[in-house]
């Protein structure tokens, strides 16, 4: 009988613990399909340079960062010096898109705050972006050798996810 | 007067030369009516509340150019919604598809009720175990007509 009253509290400790669960996720964070997948394809031209162009393709055989990012984003501010140390570090290559901005504005943003991309492209019109699921800048993809996202970050990198997530994933699969 | 009567006309309708007329949506209506469909059982995800049909997002505006541009390619609905969730995830779509990780999303209030039907029958049928019929005492017989002549009196 005495089992039998618990039945309730029971139930309801189970309700508690789903709801607690469910108001601590962050409902902006969609778990992106993309994570080991291929990263998409494309071919689009370099932002300080529009006369050259780049690929994924081009980064075989590395680990790169891919971090998306815009003059307009102002969460991106927030990131800019974790990119820089990222860059400092040298741990891996980080390749910017610049993501429907206005070149004048892409380039002054980057005079200003420093400059922590190997190179940026310039997706003028959003397109990369699309195939890379990105609906809020900043984003950050972590790439591997053959060309598979291995982690993505939505939203500013921070302390921790950098020192926790993103240095020792880029030193783990640059090991194999 | 007349002449007043005049420039005033020619001013009135000044007005209607200088209002712009509402660009168009798109050369084909059937694009946009297949476009409205699809993008109406789809997430915005910047506002996550709107459909991608309604938003007014910038990157949703990016994907109806998307899409319309899929559509004229004779995509099919499949195809099209194969094309939103390799991108975004099943999280976009309003209707998630049956499959290994969401089957007790569908089936899960079927089983609730199912279990509340059991304890429903169950409590039911120990209620009716425990109800004793007794008849009425002597002097609760009394009593009870006491009362009931006393009502008819009133």
């Amino acid at each position: 009988m005495k089992v039998k009253s618990l039945i309730p509290f029971i139930g309801f400790l189970v309700l508690v613990i789903f709801l607690g669960i469910g108001l601590n996720r962050n409902p902006r964070e969609v778990p992106s399909p993309l994570v080991n997948k291929k990263a998409p394809l494309f071919n689009v031209a370099q932002l300080a340079d529009a006369s050259l162009n780049f690929s994924p393709k081009d980064m075989q055989g590395k680990v790169w960062i891919f971090n998306v990012w815009a003059s307009w984003c102002g969460t991106c501010r927030e990131e800019h010096a974790f990119l820089l140390e990222l860059r400092h570090s040298q741990l891996a290559p980080i390749i910017g898109l610049d993501y429907k901005d206005k070149r004048h504005d892409s380039l002054e943003y980057l005079k200003a705050n420093g400059d922590p991309y190997t190179f940026s492209v310039y997706d003028e019109n959003g397109k990369v972006g699309i195939d890379y699921g990105v609906y809020g800048v900043p984003e950050t993809y972590v790439i591997d050798k053959v060309g598979v996202i291995r982690f993505k970050q939505i939203g500013p990198i921070t302390e921790e996810v950098l020192k926790t997530k993103i240095n020792p994933l880029i030193i783990e699969l640059n090991r194999s | 007067m007349k002449k007043l009567f005049l420039i005033m006309l020619v001013m009135f309708y000044a007005i209607f030369v200088l209002a712009k007329e509402a660009p168009l949506l798109a050369e084909d209506p059937l694009v946009e009516q297949r476009l409205v469909m699809i993008s109406e059982e789809m997430r915005c995800l910047v506002c996550q509340n709107e459909s991608l049909a309604g938003s007014r997002s910038e990157l949703a505006q990016d994907l109806r150019r998307e899409l319309r541009e899929l559509i004229k390619q004779g995509k099919s609905d499949a195809e099209i919604k194969e094309f939103m969730v390799s991108r975004y995830g099943d999280f976009v779509l309003y209707r998630p598809p049956v499959k290994a990780t969401t089957w007790l999303l569908w089936i899960g209030p079927f089983i609730l009720l199912i279990f509340g039907i059991y304890m429903l029958i169950k409590y039911l049928r120990n209620r009716n175990r425990h109800i004793e019929y007794k008849s009425l005492s002597q002097e609760e017989m009394l009593g009870l007509h006491k009362l009931l002549r006393e009502s008819l009196d009133d």
